[in-house]
């Protein structure tokens, strides 16, 4: 295995594993801290931001073509579109 | 970086490794809309009952969850691996990090089984012996049960693409890369999945 190998096939994906684990362990204590305001919020943000890594570096969102960034996309979206009509109704009643 | 095996109908191999990627992530959109309909009930629930749905979480076993996080974290890791590692024709590396995951996929499955037993011996099955009594409460466990339960499904799915990946000779898999990046993009959605699962079961009820 070349260093260039090495670095392409096992450095950049520990890099983000660290990073996923730092994570986790930023969501972990603060559920457990004792009074802290917003708990449901920020472990929704540090989820959001654990899935953002794993689909732009595991899942390679950042080197695919826009054709595949917008079909990824398309689901959260459409998500966004069940999410929005459903509370413009609960949030208005 | 070695040939692509060209598979019917593509004339490049690039053709081919957009498709596949295309493909997955059209159906991993599809995805994303089943879970998100499933969470979708999960915030109505909460918004209708605040109180006995967040009582309820807090009965939940934070430690398996978050074993099970570093468990399906690490199988990503070494997924990711493997992958990268079939496209630079690195094949031992690449077979004993498809080992891995399977194995990872495998502990993942047993931890939740030792979860499962214990939800059940303290009767938080919704139904004539459920054990809590607040409003919103028979809601969250019925949401625990039904997403988790598809989760392991998926992840059932996942053993068997990656067993298929140890399946394939070991002078074939070099050419075999889309098929790689195809069954790896899957695996990593079911650890995307459960990343927002583990926030929304474990975490909210502290």
């Amino acid at each position: 295995m070349t260093r260039e190998q090495r670095a392409q096939v096992i450095g950049q994906p520990l890099r983000v594993f660290a990073g996923l684990l730092a994570l986790l362990l930023v969501t972990f204590g603060y559920a457990y801290l004792p009074g802290g305001p917003l708990k449901t919020e920020v472990a929704l943000a540090v989820a959001a931001a654990k899935a953002l890594l794993i689909a732009t570096f595991f899942m390679q969102l950042r080197q695919a073509v826009w054709l595949v960034r917008l079909a990824a996309l398309g689901g959260l979206v459409w998500a966004c579109f069940l999410y929005i009509i459903t509370f413009s109704d609960y949030l208005t009643r | 970086m070695t040939e692509v095996t060209l598979q019917e109908p593509w004339a490049t191999a690039e053709r081919q490794r957009v498709a596949v990627q295309f493909g997955m992530w059209l159906f991993l959109a599809t995805e994303t809309l089943f879970f998100g309909g499933l969470f979708l009930t999960y915030a109505v629930a909460r918004f209708s009952h605040p109180a006995g749905f967040v009582a309820a979480a807090r009965e939940a076993e934070a430690m398996f969850g978050t074993i099970n996080t570093v468990v399906l974290l690490t199988s990503s890791l070494t997924m990711a691996i493997a992958e990268r590692a079939v496209r630079e024709a690195l094949v031992p590396l690449a077979r004993a990090m498809f080992a891995a995951t399977l194995m990872l996929g495998v502990a993942f499955l047993v931890v939740k089984g030792f979860e499962y037993r214990s939800d059940i011996v303290k009767h938080l099955v919704p139904g004539p012996e459920f054990t809590l009594s607040q409003t919103g409460a028979s809601q969250f466990w019925a949401f625990y049960w039904t997403a988790t339960g598809v989760h392991a499904c998926h992840m059932l799915i996942g053993l068997g693409v990656v067993t298929r990946m140890l399946l394939i000779p070991a002078a074939d898999l070099p050419g075999r890369s889309t098929t790689a990046e195809g069954s790896a993009l899957y695996w990593h959605l079911v650890d995307l999945i459960w990343v927002i699962l583990y926030a929304l079961i474990y975490l909210v009820g502290r």
